[in-house]
């Protein structure tokens, strides 16, 4: 049972550096570091030294803590977008796949409808009505991002329903709700998980991609997308101006997609053992 | 075909075959010194419950284990070569061309989109490199050749519109494409329902005289080797454990595994004499010795009805045209009446497309019926009464794979139903699951471990243990045995029947299997076509026969006594009907009269005569 050992495996890695992502962004406003907005003006695309880890920007603000910055940004919609779109989406597709009939059909049509609209045009006409930054950004994000967890939820939710187990819960006499929630739900987990983790990892790219063309995160807030849109810039300058963000984006999407993978391997009872015929 | 011909064939010759499998720790043996001999135009069959290793010996043979994880020693020979130094290109050659599977699965194991004949003709012409059109011809002949009526207006036919038996004939027709030495049937007829399992052993058979090939014929259902094979192997835990003619071990027995199997074997007609169920003798594996099978006392008592189904009726419709005008619709249950009484077992038989599991799901409220009522202890099922009347019925299913919940510990599945009603707490709850578990016979530690660590006879015990969490007085067993080991069926047949005498339940046993339910049953109601066409007392039904289905019933079921094979020129290539009729179809009137007291039989409509 690997569950249960304590020994450090290769398995745990994305865990433990999604974790620290995690942990590092969450206290970002309360350790010691500089305030991200700082500048200094006399330091402009300094190299790195010992208090500037990753060196200075065009302003002289320093890149690291303006790095944990961003990605927190980052993880912020990310996550709740993410989360957002998770639980309606899910709960519209397993509404859709158990109840069928009327419910499914105007649940199905409405999310091919959805599915319409491009969505970085969605997130461009949000953007324009709205006006930018998170507030706006989230919820955008969110509804581009539900029909996929409905499609995959339902198409999940069609061939787990007709399972003897959830016949048996059925005739036992539990109530359509329970059914769906506490029985389908826990057995479509594995692919919703998923879904999630590709969410998340899409997410941060659209973020970055709308914030890179100025709908996203305003400046002078740090955000990946915004701090390569300058980094481009100055590219002849200081090229690490941006690599470091580049690299901060692929890293942490490649960690998200990783914790993700190994995450439903664990979450299944039956992956610990090889099952019999 | 001539007998020169026919002895030009190779045999097949294994002898001191062991086979391990690596896994994390190393390797399992899994076939332990394995040695039989097939004539040309014989028939071996090796016998062994899951686990035994009879499947994978089948797919030595055929080279298709996994190189990397398993480990092959000894000799299998055909003819004069040698399969297991053959390279992996020379197998594929003698795949097909010389040695032929036919498998359990007729459903999957056609490509469902290519049509019927094309897939015959594939495998011609991937073996005999002729033209397309000559294979055609030869794919025709075939499917007439396995008794495929009208073949050439079926040849563009897909895979969906044949029914499970005719599937397994295609099989047969793709495996004898090619005239192979060997035939290796890996239960080829476990899918399929009783009469169509008749049908198929007969079509191996016959196929068999013409061809003169070996045949290695893999099952765990002793009557199919008694009505088949010449030779049986009989294999445990990856052991021989005993190997001669089929006559002589069904007539002396002398390994105790042997005769464990052979007793655990429900025989028609052992129950003569008798009304009330009797349980099934159970022997021990290492001494061969029977223990004692407790005599059980009557436990149907009359004055009390736990379950009266009046006119029950339910249609669902197949297929609409564009206005929503129903044009098909599938007949499932059509006016079926029924009562049970307390302590009685009542066993719905039938084949698929009889309407039997529909019955019971109408029975749980699982489904709406289109017309009719049921009442449980007096009580109309409606939907507003449904979440109370579920506690007084519970179901058992099929499948002990499917039925458990995989993401719940097994305390956890027994005491669902009673979170589902709020009956109990938590600490409530696993003193209930343990004294449950000790009840069905397995050790009240298990429930914190999940349903895929246990293995089929157990999980159905878990299912029963979970049926009676809520105390019901009506428990329907819809094929609760009918996927089990024969030794393991017996186990849970005489679980069944002690807790009856426990508590009196009132039990609806829906199967298949006439064997089994002569065993258990008090009353039987046989359907078919989603019609009750004969029910009555188990003792009447089974000596009296009327209605010409259950006696077709009764006859296919396979004898597992050698000496009285079947006269194979009596079976009937009829198919099962399809209960689907065009949306204008007003079922015929059905009168039943009375043959004996409680023994009603349905006036065989027009569509029997002869």
């Amino acid at each position: 049972m690997t569950g249960t050992s304590l020994k450090f495996t290769s398995r745990q890695i994305p865990a433990v550096l999604l974790a620290l992502l995690l942990v590092v962004s969450l206290l970002a406003p309360v350790l010691p570091l500089q305030d991200p907005l700082l500048m200094d003006t006399a330091a402009r695309f300094a190299a790195p030294s010992g208090a500037h880890l990753f060196g200075q920007d065009e302003f002289g603000r320093d890149i690291l803590v303006r790095l944990i910055f961003a990605i927190r940004n980052s993880l912020i919609v990310a996550f709740a977008a993410a989360i957002l779109a998770g639980v309606i989406g899910t709960a519209l597709g397993v509404m859709a796949g158990y109840s069928r009939g009327l419910t499914e059909m105007l649940a199905m049509r409405f999310i091919d409808i959805v599915l319409c609209f491009p969505p970085l045009l969605l997130a461009m006409l949000a953007v324009t009505l709205y006006g930018p930054g998170p507030v706006t950004l989230i919820p955008v994000l969110a509804i581009v991002f539900v029909p996929s967890f409905t499609r995959v939820a339902h198409a999940s939710v069609l061939s787990v329903r007709s399972q003897d187990y959830v016949e048996a819960v059925r005739s036992m006499g539990a109530s359509n709700a329970r059914v769906m929630f506490s029985t389908i739900l826990p057995n479509i987990a594995g692919p919703l998980i998923v879904q999630f983790s590709f969410t998340v990892a899409v997410t941060v790219v659209l973020e970055s991609g709308l914030s890179f063309l100025g709908l996203g995160v305003l400046p002078p807030a740090p955000s990946l997308g915004l701090m390569i849109g300058t980094g481009r810039a100055t590219l002849a300058q200081a090229p690490m101006l941006l690599v470091w963000p580049c690299a901060a984006l692929t890293a942490m999407i490649l960690i998200l997609n990783a914790f993700c993978d190994d995450l439903r391997d664990r979450l299944d009872p039956k992956s610990s053992k090889i099952r019999g015929q | 075909m001539s007998i020169a011909e026919t002895t030009k064939k190779p045999g097949l010759s294994i002898s001191g075959l062991n086979i391990s499998f690596r896994n994390k720790d190393g390797w399992t043996s899994v076939v332990r010194n394995l040695g039989f001999d097939i004539a040309p135009g014989e028939t071996v069959a090796i016998v062994g419950e899951s686990g035994s290793g009879k499947s994978v010996t089948a797919l030595s043979v055929l080279g298709l284990l996994p190189q990397q994880s398993t480990r092959i020693e000894g000799s299998i020979r055909l003819g004069d070569k040698e399969l297991l130094s053959l390279s992996p290109k020379a197998l594929k050659a003698l795949r097909g061309n010389e040695i032929a599977m036919i498998f359990q699965e007729p459903m999957t194991s056609l490509n469902p989109t290519m049509c019927i004949g094309d897939q015959i003709a594939e495998s011609i012409i991937a073996h005999r490199g002729i033209s397309k059109a000559e294979a055609k011809v030869e794919a025709i002949r075939l499917m007439e050749k396995v008794h495929i009526p009208s073949a050439a207006r079926r040849y563009g036919e897909y895979p969906h519109q044949f029914s499970g038996g005719m599937r397994q004939r295609v099989m047969i027709a793709i495996a004898l494409a090619c005239k192979p030495a060997l035939l290796i049937a890996d239960e080829p007829t476990t899918a399929l329902d009783v009469t169509i399992q008749a049908q198929v052993l007969n079509l191996i058979k016959e196929l068999q005289e013409e061809e003169g090939m070996a045949v290695l014929f893999i099952t765990h259902d002793m009557g199919v080797v008694a009505e088949v094979a010449d030779r049986m192997v009989v294999m445990y835990r990856g052991d021989v454990v005993e190997e001669g003619t089929t006559t002589e071990i069904f007539a002396n027995a002398r390994h105790p595994y042997t005769k464990a199997l052979l007793s655990a074997v429900p025989q028609l007609g052992s129950m003569s004499g008798s009304s009330d169920p009797q349980p099934f003798a159970i022997y021990d594996i290492n001494t061969g010795l029977a223990a004692e099978a407790s005599v059980l006392k009557s436990t149907v008592d009359t004055s009390e009805i736990l379950l009266d189904v009046k006119d029950l009726s339910v249609r669902f419709p197949v297929q609409q045209t564009i206005l929503g005008k129903v044009t098909a619709r599938v007949h499932a249950v059509e006016n079926v009446s029924l009562t049970l009484a307390r302590g009685e077992t009542l066993a719905i038989v039938g084949e698929s497309g009889s309407g039997k599991s529909t019955t019971g799901k109408l029975i749980t409220g699982l489904l709406h019926p289109t017309a009719g009522k049921v009442e449980i202890c007096g009580k109309p099922m409606r939907s507003d009464t449904r979440q109370s009347l579920s506690r007084s019925v519970q179901m058992i299913f099929q499948d002990p794979f499917a039925s458990l919940n995989p993401r719940l510990t097994v305390g956890r599945a027994i005491t669902e139903p009673l979170r589902i009603h709020k009956l109990a707490t938590e600490k409530e709850q696993d003193e209930i699951a343990a004294s449950l578990l000790t009840r069905v016979g397995l050790s009240p530690d298990i429930a914190k471990r999940y349903p895929h660590e246990f293995s089929g006879g157990q999980r159905q015990r878990i299912c029963v243990a979970r049926t009676l969490a809520l105390k019901p007085s009506v428990i329907i067993a819809d094929e609760a045995v009918s996927a089990l080991d024969v030794s393991v069926k017996a186990q849970v047949v005489n679980l069944l029947l002690e807790l009856q005498q426990e508590m009196q339940l009132g039990f609806i046993f829906i199967s298949h299997d006439m064997a089994v339910v002569e065993r258990i049953s008090h009353r039987v109601a046989v359907m078919y076509l989603g019609e009750i066409v004969e029910i009555g007392p188990r003792a009447a039904i089974f000596s009296n026969p009327v209605h010409p289905y259950t006696r077709r019933l009764i006859e296919a079921v396979p004898v597992p006594d050698p000496s009285r094979r079947r006269d194979r020129h009596k079976i009937a290539d009829s198919e099962i009907r399809s209960p689907v009729r065009p949306g204008d179809y007003v079922p015929p009137a059905r009168s039943y009269r009375e043959v004996s007291p409680g023994h009603l039989v349905q006036d065989a409509g027009p569509e029997w005569a002869a």
